[in-house]
């Protein structure tokens, strides 16, 4: 028995014939501030409804504070703002703090839960007349206004433009800095650097990497190199060039590198004849294959 | 444990909370406040107009249209409000974060059906005030009552046919579903036209039907020999059907939650 808020212990998720979530452990203590990283259809939100008790695990166990996390007790000490759902358009932003606020048993005032999320001129709009970044904002205060230990997120920032998404992230931190814990998904790699201390990358149902956002980075995240050879190159003339993965298809060549000058200084002092140079930050995607990549090959080896 | 130190929140509150913003809701959506509450002060309107004035065993017109649109109005909201209310929520997600939530689904379930109660009643003093006050429809203080408390009592096997419309059908088939099972009783009920007018058959599916024993259950608060049958017997019908229609209701919603959230 630990004292994890929340703890997946080698769960699974079937829905029909595609298992969404093929054995995740997670244990998560109080006070994280935790990232859950993945593309779309990793396996992120279905991770999460099993650790809400919105869904069942196939196999494997769920836990909110040692409980079942359809307990009630363990319930009330979690607030959550969810990718896919609504509440009434008719009921104003206020009704609908007072309504939430009810189903837990030590409520922030209202008033603090409309501050928080920045809707204090809006109290009395009724949902359906919010736009699209108010009502995020309005998602949140539900979220925070039973005054729960445990918040989760997901994907809180989808729909938000640059700057709506600062000021939210800005409020999460503050919360978090409060010692609550949170756990949010995001596809952004960039999101769940600048607000976790720890990032645990999902990928096809299964975990890939949990550590902190450095470690995460400094594994992954490199810089894309890429360029057109004038004569055909193998993975032997490339040989030492400080990368983490190289794909040559004809004569374009590709490789990922977390030190992309020594790099181009070794290629360029090996006179290794090339154009149409390109050295870009390797996205999001990339930084998964590489971590999957990786994953296999610890497999295997 | 004091109740600063509970560790979930009073179901009695989180009750009525609930059956009120359920209530707000729905009341502030013209499409349901405009058909129940509106519509069943113009049946009566109407047709107050051309047959109040006769008078059939010892009643007034005007109290047996009273009583046939009162029935009409608490079905109506059983049925489109209630059902097609939560067909409605459900296709947009909405019991989805609320399902997340410290909230027990059968709060949230009881919570349905008390504020279909509560719209239900409002409908009802509306059409009585307007009856009263418009109308010219006299009845004692006893008579509002007694059939104020009949009719509430008495819907529940229309509760029954909403919870397994909202819950088994999506927001886009909802009202054709409607129209399939509860237009068809709704006709053969009687309150629309005599029941002993139509063809025989039909008679006899009228005679089953929990529409038109509510009906009657309304109607025996006129005076003796008015409905066709005593409240006792009305009652046992209704409570039978409200025995059938709240098993299938509640196999469905059973279904519903096991699809979506296990």
């Amino acid at each position: 028995m630990t004292n994890a808020a929340v703890e997946l212990i080698d769960a699974h998720k079937r829905y029909g014939s595609v298992e969404a979530v093929k054995g995740v452990n997670v244990a998560i203590q109080p006070g994280e501030l935790v990232a859950m990283l993945g593309p779309n259809g990793a396996g992120k939100t279905t991770s999460i409804n099993l650790m809400l008790g919105m869904r069942k695990p196939t196999a494997g166990v769920a836990r909110l504070f040692g409980l079942d996390p359809d307990d009630r007790r363990a319930r009330s000490r979690c607030g959550v703002m969810l990718q896919e759902s609504g509440v009434p358009d008719t009921l104003t932003v206020r009704e609908l703090v007072d309504l939430f606020s009810s189903y837990y048993p030590h409520p922030m005032p209202a008033e603090r839960a409309i501050t928080l999320a920045g809707l204090e001129e809006h109290a009395r709009r009724q949902a359906g007349k919010l736009s699209g970044g108010q009502r995020q904002r309005l998602y949140f205060a539900l979220a925070v206004c039973g005054d729960p230990e445990v918040i989760f997120f997901d994907e809180p920032t989808v729909g938000m433009d640059v700057e709506a998404r600062r000021t939210f992230l800005d409020t999460i931190r503050r919360f978090g800095r409060e010692g609550k814990t949170i756990l949010l998904t995001t596809h952004y790699l960039e999101e769940a650097d600048q607000l976790a201390e720890r990032v645990i990358v999902i990928d096809r149902g299964v975990v890939i990497a949990d550590a902190t956002p450095a470690e995460i980075k400094s594994s992954v995240v490199g810089k894309r190199v890429s360029f057109t050879s004038h004569v055909p190159l193998s993975e032997v003339d490339l040989a030492g060039l400080p990368y983490s993965r190289l794909d040559i298809d004809g004569d374009r060549v590709r490789l990922f590198s977390n030190d992309p000058e020594a790099v181009l200084r070794d290629l360029f002092r090996r006179d290794v004849a090339i154009r149409d140079l390109e050295v870009v930050g390797a996205d999001l995607e990339e930084a998964f294959l590489a971590l999957t990549a990786e994953a296999e090959k610890e497999t295997v080896g | 444990m004091s109740a600063s130190t509970a560790d979930v929140a009073p179901v009695q509150r989180m009750l009525i909370t609930q059956t009120r913003a359920q209530l707000i809701t729905r009341l502030r959506i013209p499409a349901f406040s405009v058909l129940s509450l509106g519509m069943p002060v113009m049946f009566f309107a109407l047709f107050n107009g051309i047959f109040g004035r006769q008078t059939q065993n010892g009643v007034s017109g005007s109290e047996y249209i009273l009583v046939s649109y009162a029935t009409y109005a608490v079905a109506n909201v059983m049925v489109y409000n209630f059902g097609i209310g939560i067909a409605n929520e459900r296709g947009r997600k909405l019991d989805l974060l609320q399902r997340a939530m410290p909230l027990p689904p059968m709060v949230a379930a009881v919570a349905q059906v008390l504020s279909a109660l509560a719209f239900a009643f409002i409908a009802l003093v509306i059409l009585f005030a307007y009856a009263f006050l418009v109308g010219g429809v006299r009845l004692g203080a006893v008579t509002w009552l007694d059939l104020l408390w009949r009719l509430l009592l008495g819907s529940f096997p229309m509760i029954g046919i909403g919870m397994a419309i909202g819950y088994g059908v999506g927001p886009n088939a909802a009202p054709a579903v409607v129209n399939v099972f509860y237009l068809p009783m709704a006709f053969l009920s009687g309150i629309f036209f005599p029941l002993r007018l139509m063809p025989d058959v039909l008679q006899k599916i009228g005679h089953v039907l929990p529409t038109y024993h509510y009906a009657q259950l309304g109607y025996g608060t006129l005076g003796q020999g008015v409905a066709d049958e005593g409240a006792e017997t009305a009652l046992v019908w209704l409570a039978a059907w409200t025995i059938v229609l709240f098993a299938i209701a509640v196999r469905i919603y059973r279904v519903d939650e096991s699809r979506k959230f296990s």
